[in-house]
């Protein structure tokens, strides 16, 4: 009760500095004042007016503080109309601002969460199996009715010969992010399972830190093979038929938890669930409908760990037989210069 | 110019301009002659009058085809030297931003950033524009079209032609950007050094832009000239054509007038003539002179013909009287003689007084032709002019004439009498025949440089160039004795005088010249 009654001091406060700027206006007219001596007056009360104000906003922030939302390049490229939608439909549904905070890694996203940067976070499976200590799973999209997807390997719809991965031995390669499950793990886990070494099985490998642009390289033929989020894929061929023919899917993988969304671990409870209550009752109305649409999904699960067993399973194989290859903690992973371009 | 088909003109040597005619041989040694091939120039025959138009034409549309083809040149070098300067302007940033991105090694970065600046090019754009980024080892790294140059292959994996591109990069600076025009055929390449912090080479850039591209941007300039230079035929043409006639026109009049001289009466011709103070003028003003030259020499000739036929009727008149006068005057005496005899009965008797009076007309006749100048009579004066003026003023008042008469003899002047009224009555009495109906006469006779001048003149109808032709013929006038002008002209030439004959209208003038004998 007294920061609120202090915010409303502060507040009249301010807005007598306002109106004592704009009377002196008044004044030098009724009394004749030199310019000079008005200009000096109105400067005084602007500067009480500055003098408050940085508090001021401090205090209406800690009444309202944005929630601060996490994305990553696991969405698609035309998210930016999508992320506005929903952050309005969110805002609405839970009273507060939201603030969608864009990053064009999983890395940069999962550091900022581990420092509680951020509050809720869309990673993939395979960070949130590494982190779980600061990481608290919120909601997991339902993808054709389950919250699963899979991981394509593409390759140039002009390469008609490739059969598994073994015919790209010596080739050009892309991988989405390194701490993608369908983009670099479930590949990685598929070569060890053949009994290579990703790291020396192709003549070149690289990431392209997003999805679509995997079909991307592969469609232009700068890779002659890629590893692609099946959502990704499967969305795209609706919105981008053409460029989705320029490829072919070689191989589908097992079927792994969808990529999730979590919260920071400190997170308050009451704003936990009212972020879960807001995702899971998306698909209960129309507005959320139709977000879940652009979205190409169905809805959202709530929080169930097993999902991801099976990441968990793939990720201890492959630790187990390549440890260089996925590190054994979130420091392990390739640290990299912070990119600024978006997906 | 223009000699005839069918004249052969020897040329003395083979550079003489006749060459360019009709000349087929030439003498080599006397006697010996070689054959030179027939030259001519084309539209030989055609007028002057498309001639110098077609020229004017030619000259325009050459100018024209010119400027066009300067136009479309500068514009062609332009474009590729803009194209050549895009080109090393595009590698430059690209090599600048590449260079962090090899050194990180992030191939779909560089892949994004050579892709970018031809991204929402039309597809045949993009064609002619391929970007390959090499690496140190001079294997692509990555390309704008991965699958013509594939990752990490030589660049000869693209294709053969490019064999010789990677040679060139072999050696090319290490620093500066190179320019290789030709180097892979119908492409211009631009290759930029890709240098890190420290000028190591970690690759090179290579723009390669196709000359269709080059083609294809000059296409709207060219398509600009081209309009531009049917804009301005389309008004210089008609310009030209016409300036072209211009010139031409006096040249085709003059051509025409040349082609009547001769069948037309001089005057009419010349009328037609242009006289401007170029050369055509010249020309025409010369052609004048000589026309009116050729008619004083015409003039000359009948007068001269006219003159030998009447000196021929003369001799013929005179010879003739004269054999006629001698049997005559026998019969004559015969008559007399047998008249003065008077024995005759008196049918002889009629019969003698009719063949008398035959002879004697037959002689009166004859010395009617035969104009004797040389009787002797006194010298002239004024009355016996006032005389004669008398005896035509009877005639005159039947048809109603005004008869000017002006008489400024005073005195005597030496010159026969009888022929000069014998001179001066055929004059009047012609006139007043010939003048019309209620018309006029007028007569003036005075002395002038020591010669007697009889002017004579009428308002009747002018004489006819038949009538003209044989003025002074004897017989040859249908009204009267026919000797008139005859007798006139006779008297008038023994007395060494002259006439001038004016041919109306308005007025037809007689105007006779006798030398006083005092002059003579």
């Amino acid at each position: 009760m007294t920061a609120l009654r202090d915010v409303v001091r502060r507040a009249s406060f301010s807005r007598w500095s306002l109106v004592a700027a704009a009377r002196v206006h008044v004044l030098r007219r009724a009394h004749r004042l030199p310019r000079e001596a008005a200009a000096l007056l109105a400067c005084a009360a602007m500067f009480a007016l500055l003098l408050v104000a940085p508090t001021l906003l401090a205090a209406d922030n800690a009444l309202s503080r944005p929630i601060r939302f996490g994305t990553t390049a696991v969405i698609l490229e035309d998210q930016v109309a999508i992320l506005r939608s929903w952050k309005g439909y969110l805002e609405e549904r839970l009273g507060r601002p939201v603030r969608f905070v864009h990053r064009g890694s999983y890395q940069e996203i999962t550091e900022l969460l581990s420092k509680d940067q951020l509050d809720f976070a869309w990673v993939c499976g395979y960070p949130y199996v590494r982190n779980r200590s600061f990481m608290r799973l919120l909601a997991i999209p339902i993808y054709e009715g389950r919250p699963l997807y899979q991981s394509y390997l593409i390759v140039p719809k002009s390469d008609t010969t490739t059969r598994s991965f073994r015919d790209l031995k010596g080739k050009i390669f892309a991988y989405s992010d390194p701490n993608s499950n369908s983009g670099f793990l479930v590949p990685s886990y598929e070569l060890v399972r053949l009994g290579e070494n990703p790291s020396i099985f192709f003549q070149k490998s690289f990431f392209t830190w997003a999805h679509s642009k995997v079909v991307n390289a592969v469609a232009a033929g700068l890779a002659n093979g890629g590893a692609v989020d099946g959502y990704v894929w499967e969305t795209l061929q609706q919105t981008h038929p053409d460029l989705t023919a320029q490829t072919r899917i070689v191989r589908k993988s097992a079927l792994y938890g969808f990529p999730p969304l979590v919260a920071r671990a400190s997170m308050g409870e009451r704003d936990f669930r009212a972020m879960q209550e807001v995702l899971l009752g998306m698909s209960q109305d129309a507005q959320g409908r139709r977000l879940l649409a652009r979205l190409n999904l169905d809805g959202f699960a709530p929080d169930d760990p097993h999902v991801f067993d099976g990441i968990a399973e793939i990720l201890a194989y492959v630790q187990a037989r390549q440890p260089g290859l996925v590190g054994s903690g979130v420091a392990a992973n390739a640290s990299r210069a912070p990119r600024l371009e978006a997906n | 110019m223009g000699a005839p088909d069918s004249g052969v003109t020897l040329s003395r040597d083979k550079t003489s301009g006749d060459a360019l005619e009709t000349s087929r041989a030439v003498p080599l040694t006397p006697g010996r002659y070689i054959a030179l091939p027939q030259l001519r120039l084309p539209f030989r025959n055609l007028s002057y009058r498309y001639k110098i138009p077609l020229s004017v034409s030619f000259v325009i549309l050459a100018t024209a085809l010119v400027i066009s083809t300067a136009l479309a040149l500068q514009a062609y070098h332009d474009v590729r030297r803009e194209l050549v300067a895009g080109a090393e302007s595009l590698g430059k940033t690209l090599a600048r931003t590449l260079a962090p991105i090899m050194l990180r090694d992030e191939m779909w970065s560089a892949y994004e950033m050579i892709v970018t600046p031809f991204e929402g090019e039309p597809a045949q754009d993009s064609r002619g524009k391929v970007t390959v980024v090499l690496n140190s080892e001079n294997q692509i790294y990555v390309s704008s079209h991965p699958s013509v140059f594939p990752t990490l292959q030589p660049l000869t994996a693209a294709g053969a032609e490019y064999t010789g591109l990677a040679a060139r990069l072999a050696s090319a600076s290490p620093k500066a950007p190179t320019v290789l025009e030709g180097v892979v055929p119908g492409h211009l390449v631009v290759a930029v050094p890709i240098l890190s912090d420290d000028l190591t080479l970690l690759g090179r850039v290579l723009v390669l832009y196709s000359e269709s591209l080059l083609l294809q941007r000059i296409e709207a300039t060219l398509l600009q000239v081209l309009v531009s230079t049917l804009a301005v035929l389309a008004v210089l043409l008609p310009i030209g054509w016409f300036a072209g006639n211009r010139i031409v026109e006096p040249l085709v009049r003059l051509a025409a007038v040349f082609g009547k001289a001769g069948r037309e009466p001089s005057p009419r011709i010349a009328q037609n003539l242009y006289t401007g103070g170029d050369e055509i003028g010249q020309l025409g003003r010369q052609f004048q002179g000589m026309l009116h030259e050729l008619e004083q020499k015409q003039a000359l000739e009948r007068q001269m013909i006219a003159a030998s036929r009447l000196a021929s009727i003369g001799r013929l008149t005179a010879g003739i009287a004269h054999e006629i006068n001698n049997p005559l005057g026998g019969m004559l005496n015969a008559i007399n003689t047998c008249k003065r005899h008077g024995d005759t009965d008196p049918v002889t008797a009629r019969s003698i007084s009719l063949v008398e009076r035959g002879l004697v007309q037959i002689k009166e006749t004859i010395a009617a032709l035969l104009v004797e100048a040389k009787i002797e009579s006194h010298a002239l004066t004024r009355d016996d002019l006032e005389d004669v003026h008398t005896l035509v003023l009877p005639d005159a008042a039947r048809k109603r004439l005004v008869v000017r008469w002006s008489n400024e003899i005073a005195g005597s002047v030496p010159l026969p009498s009888t022929q000069l009224r014998q001179v001066l009555i055929n004059l009047l009495l012609n006139a007043v025949q010939a003048a019309s109906e209620n018309g006029y006469v007028a007569c003036s006779v005075r002395t002038e440089a020591e010669h007697l001048v009889i002017d004579v003149s009428n308002d009747g109808a002018p004489l006819s160039a038949k009538q003209l032709e044989h003025l002074f013929e004897p017989f040859s006038s249908e009204e009267g004795t026919g000797l008139g002008l005859w007798v006139v002209y006779q008297i008038t030439h023994q007395l060494g005088g002259e006439i001038r004959v004016t041919n109306g209208p308005p007025l037809t003038r007689f105007d006779v010249r006798v030398p006083l004998e005092t002059a003579r």
